[in-house]
């Protein structure tokens, strides 16, 4: 088991090799020279030279990921051009406001996600299943800004219950996790009651109907145990899913976040930001197949057999 | 004095598709039912209804009634009916392989039945699977009680479902097709087990099979379905001896003998109808050599024919007549 | 038995929702080819006494910042917006299938390395996708589109690639090929007809995603440029003016939801029509 988990460990890091050299070249191919941004109009060819030299972007590419690497290894983000402070602070900033928005949307989608679809489930094709099927329908049909703007025109405007935006205190994460996590209950919803009615079509279920159990608690104990499997799966390996209803959704809600210093520097060319946030959002994604694997195995003991 | 289980005129449907039609059927303490027919015959759906499980399949009752112990099936109530399955009446399913639930230990997939229907403790439950286990002769009982059912065998997993079946204590225990899945010599073992059930324990086995075989083997009277109807039925000695039914003169010459040359095993040509096309008349007849226009035309009745009865417009009179 | 001739999609509007949705798609997309003979007004002529009216019998659902009829800005946009993502989702589909295919008959390190780099892309969210491209090509229609095609491109190879690798092991190519057919001749007569209708219906599907990543992209200013009307970019512009004029993004919005909603409804009608349900779930 151990062994396993060092292995499954050690694979990320040939994929997180190939994720860094994808975003390292991705960024330079940006039209865009962040040098002009710094340079006030009309500098010397001179001055230009001297700050390519100071940000390494004169050196051959291989060499400057090589430099980059090294770097990125040791915790050393680079310095954001544009803001001209250690990328690394920009991040650490960044990051907490991320992963409290992306932590709580995931825990709302999938509680709600995994009751609502027990719900539909266990009243399939009667009048709860087409109510939740249809607002799950419509729920992730709406493009994530446009349902945050409407709640917020709606509870912070016309109700004035919750903050306008902004990341100060707890009400002011009402509306953005709301957003967020009605697009993924939708998907875990689906998902839920697309595998417990499969499960409760198994073999195994006529048994322990034969065994007299109640019908309830085959479908909870049992249904349901297998039903979260395929559902923690596609949950882990869509974390990223997650994340990109957060870019947007911190940007409609002007919180501070890797969303929004993306899409800030994304704008403004500043190439070590962007690299350092997408590195960010793709060690999630990684860590979350990681964390998919881990529960899977810790749900299934066949899975756990055909590991060791 | 009625039978512990007794069907009589049951019909049954699933949706508007008649499935079976008026099946009567009725096996005691200390015997043993043998239910034969090709698959689609209805055997799993006669096993369903016995259970009260149809509703799970989509499946009901629409004609004739279901009784255990005297009492009608239909009447009671779902808490009532659950409380006879897994106590009073143990299924042994078709699949071991799928029969059980893949993540859970072997021990609380059986401890469950008797905690819940006997109302034994956590520990009672588990040592009384142990002694379970043992008296079906598995090996390492406690280590198999601890496993999970991937990895265990086809065939000790058949008997840990013969465990559970066992568990509550029942009077009547349904078998559909217990030994199809499992290895030859696997399938001897599981039918021995049975049959020394319903001796040693004195209890009622209704053996869902497709193999005259196992009937002759082990049953004491024998039912022959085909296409949702009863064919033949009566006690084993006599119908294998002269079978009136040509469905079931067909079935037993597709026992194979010893000595028989490989490849020359009868077959039965041609295939059980579909339920959405059920030929008018005998629903044998177009497989039947015997079929005349009578069959053809008019639905043969069930007659009484010595101690059994048989529903065919030309009986068999012996051996040979056999087609 | 009338019905049975019929062709899936047609059958697929016999279904209550289904023929709901469907009426909807063909009117939406009527007004877009339509536009200009359905609006009085010009999508792009400002009239700045017009600006901030809310919905009223002259201006159905109220002007926009510049006094333009919005409306007709929708309906318009329905041009860019439907075209942007139908032509994104045929490019990535067109692509996807071949890769897929390609994976999957020729297996080997080929299949390895596509089933990584795909595998490891569907994890990304396709929005962080389309931005980065968006950034790389610039924004734009030509740059929305390519965007969208390569975030969905990992989808259709995904689901080309298992489709043929269950029809691979069917008797009916061992059969073809046992007659002596050559692998393009099985591959594109044989197998990939079969795989289409999945690959197609799900396509359907994700054309509705598109429209809600093109809207997206346009809420970030990177789709559409002005004073081309697409729905991504009416929002953007309405979101800077929500609580002065909410209509302005409202509406956009709403049509956005109908629309995906119906093409999900009409899709689900077509899957039950074709009976290819099971086929849908074994690649998602």
């Amino acid at each position: 088991m151990l062994s396993w988990l060092i292995r499954r460990v050690l694979m990320l890091v040939p994929v997180f090799l190939a994720v860094s050299v994808v975003i390292f070249s991705i960024l330079h191919f940006i039209p865009g020279d962040p040098i002009d941004n710094l340079l006030k109009p009309g500098s010397s060819p001179t001055a230009r030279a001297e700050m390519e030299v100071r940000y390494g972007l004169d050196r051959p590419l291989p060499v400057q990921y090589g430099i980059w690497l090294s770097k990125v290894v040791r915790g050393d983000l680079g310095t954001a051009i544009v803001a001209r402070r250690p990328v690394a602070d920009l991040i650490a900033q960044a990051l907490p406001h991320s992963l409290r928005l992306g932590g709580l949307a995931l825990l709302f989608s999938s509680l709600f996600g995994v009751v609502l679809g027990v719900v539909a489930a266990l009243n399939r094709g009667r009048w709860p299943d087409r109510v939740i099927m249809g607002g799950v329908l419509l729920g992730s049909t709406m493009p994530s800004f446009w349902l945050g703007l409407i709640l917020m025109l709606a509870f912070s405007v016309w109700l004035g219950w919750f903050p306008v935006s902004g990341a100060r205190g707890w009400s002011s994460l009402v509306l953005p996790v709301l957003t967020i996590g009605l697009g993924g209950t939708a998907l875990i919803t689906r998902i839920t009651r697309v595998a417990m009615i499969e499960a409760s079509g198994r073999d195994f279920v006529t048994l322990l109907h034969a065994k007299g159990l109640s019908p309830l608690r085959i479908q909870l104990r049992h249904v349901l145990r297998h039903a979260l499997i395929p559902v923690v799966t596609i949950l882990a390996l869509r974390i990223g899913w997650i994340l990109g209803g957060a870019v947007t959704v911190e940007v409609v809600f002007a919180r501070p976040g890797l969303g929004t210093l993306l899409i800030k520097s994304l704008s403004q060319h500043d190439y070590p930001v962007v690299q350092a946030c997408l590195l960010m959002l793709a060690m999630a994604v990684m860590l979350g197949t990681l964390l998919g694997d881990i529960l899977q195995a810790a749900m299934d003991p066949r899975v756990r057999a055909a590991l060791s | 004095m009625s039978a512990l289980l007794e069907l009589s005129q049951v019909g049954v449907a699933i949706g508007k598709v008649a499935l079976l039609d008026r099946i009567s059927l009725s096996v005691d303490r200390r015997q043993i039912l043998g239910l034969v027919g090709e698959s689609g015959s209805g055997k799993s759906l006669t096993a369903m209804a016995a259970l009260g499980l149809l509703p799970l399949i989509g499946g009901r009752v629409t004609e004739g009634c279901v009784r255990f112990d005297g009492q009608d099936m239909a009447a009671m109530t779902d808490g009532q009916r659950r409380a006879l399955r897994g106590r009073r009446i143990g299924f042994v399913t078709q699949n071991p392989m799928t029969a059980l639930d893949p993540v859970q230990r072997i021990g609380e997939q059986v401890d469950v039945v008797s905690r819940l229907h006997l109302g034994l403790s956590r520990s009672a439950a588990s040592a009384r699977t142990l002694d379970l286990l043992t008296q079906l002769r598995i090996p390492e009982a406690a280590a198999v009680a601890d496993a999970f059912p991937h990895q265990l065998s086809g065939g000790m997993k058949q008997r840990i479902v013969i465990a559970m079946a066992l568990a509550g204590e029942p009077d009547l225990i349904i078998a559909d097709e217990p030994t199809t899945a499992l290895d030859v010599t696997v399938q001897a073992q599981i039918i021995q087990i049975l049959g020394r059930l319903v001796r040693d324990r004195g209890l009622a086995l209704l053996l869902i099979t497709h193999d005259m075989g196992v009937v002759a083997q082990v049953c004491d009277r024998v039912a022959v379905l085909y296409a949702g109807r009863l064919a033949e039925e009566g006690p084993v000695g006599p119908i294998f001896a002269a079978p009136a039914h040509p469905y079931t003169a067909a079935l037993i010459g597709c026992i194979p003998q010893e000595g028989m040359a490989r490849g020359s095993l009868r077959g039965i040509p041609g295939a059980v109808p579909s339920a959405l096309a059920f030929p008018p008349g005998c629903r044998f007849h177009p497989r039947c050599p015997r079929a005349t226009d009578l069959c053809r035309a008019t639905v043969p009745p069930l007659l009484a024919r010595g101690e059994g009865r048989a529903a065919c417009h030309h009986p068999g009179h012996g051996a040979g007549a056999v087609p | 038995m009338t019905a049975l001739a019929l062709p899936a999609p047609m059958r697929a509007l016999r279904h209550p929702a289904g023929g709901l949705a469907g009426g909807w798609l063909v009117a939406v997309i009527a007004a877009a080819v339509l536009a200009p003979v359905l609006s009085p007004w010009a999508y792009d002529v400002q009239a700045l006494k017009d600006a901030y009216q809310p919905p009223s019998a002259l201006h159905w659902l109220g002007t926009d910042e510049f006094g333009r009829d919005l409306l007709t800005r929708l309906v318009y946009g329905a041009r860019t917006s439907l075209s942007v993502s139908g032509i994104a989702i045929l490019l990535s589909v067109l692509c996807g299938m071949v890769l897929g295919a390609a994976a999957a008959w020729f297996g080997g390190w080929f299949d390895r390395a596509v089933t990584t780099v795909v595998d490891l892309t569907w994890s990304f969210p396709e929005i962080l996708i389309a931005l980065i491209l968006v950034a790389i090509i610039g924004p734009g229609t030509t740059g929305t589109m390519i965007a969208i095609a390569v975030a969905y491109l990992a989808q259709f190879t995904r689901l080309t690639r298992a489709q043929i690798m269950t029809l691979k092991g069917e008797t009916f190519i061992e059969a073809a090929r046992s007659l002596g057919a050559g692998n393009a001749h099985i591959l594109l007569r044989h197998l990939l007809p079969n795989a289409l209708a999945p690959v197609l219906v799900s396509a359907m599907l994700a054309t509705g995603d598109a429209i809600i990543l093109e809207a997206t992209l346009g809420f970030f200013g990177l789709g559409a440029q002005p004073p081309v009307p697409s729905w991504g970019g009416m929002m953007s512009a309405g979101s800077a003016l929500v609580f002065k004029a909410p209509w302005i993004i409202l509406f956009p919005g709403l049509v956005v939801a109908v629309t995906v909603v119906a093409i999900n409804l009409y899709g689900d009608a077509l899957i039950a029509e074709l009976d290819i349900r099971g086929r849908m779930r074994a690649a998602a």
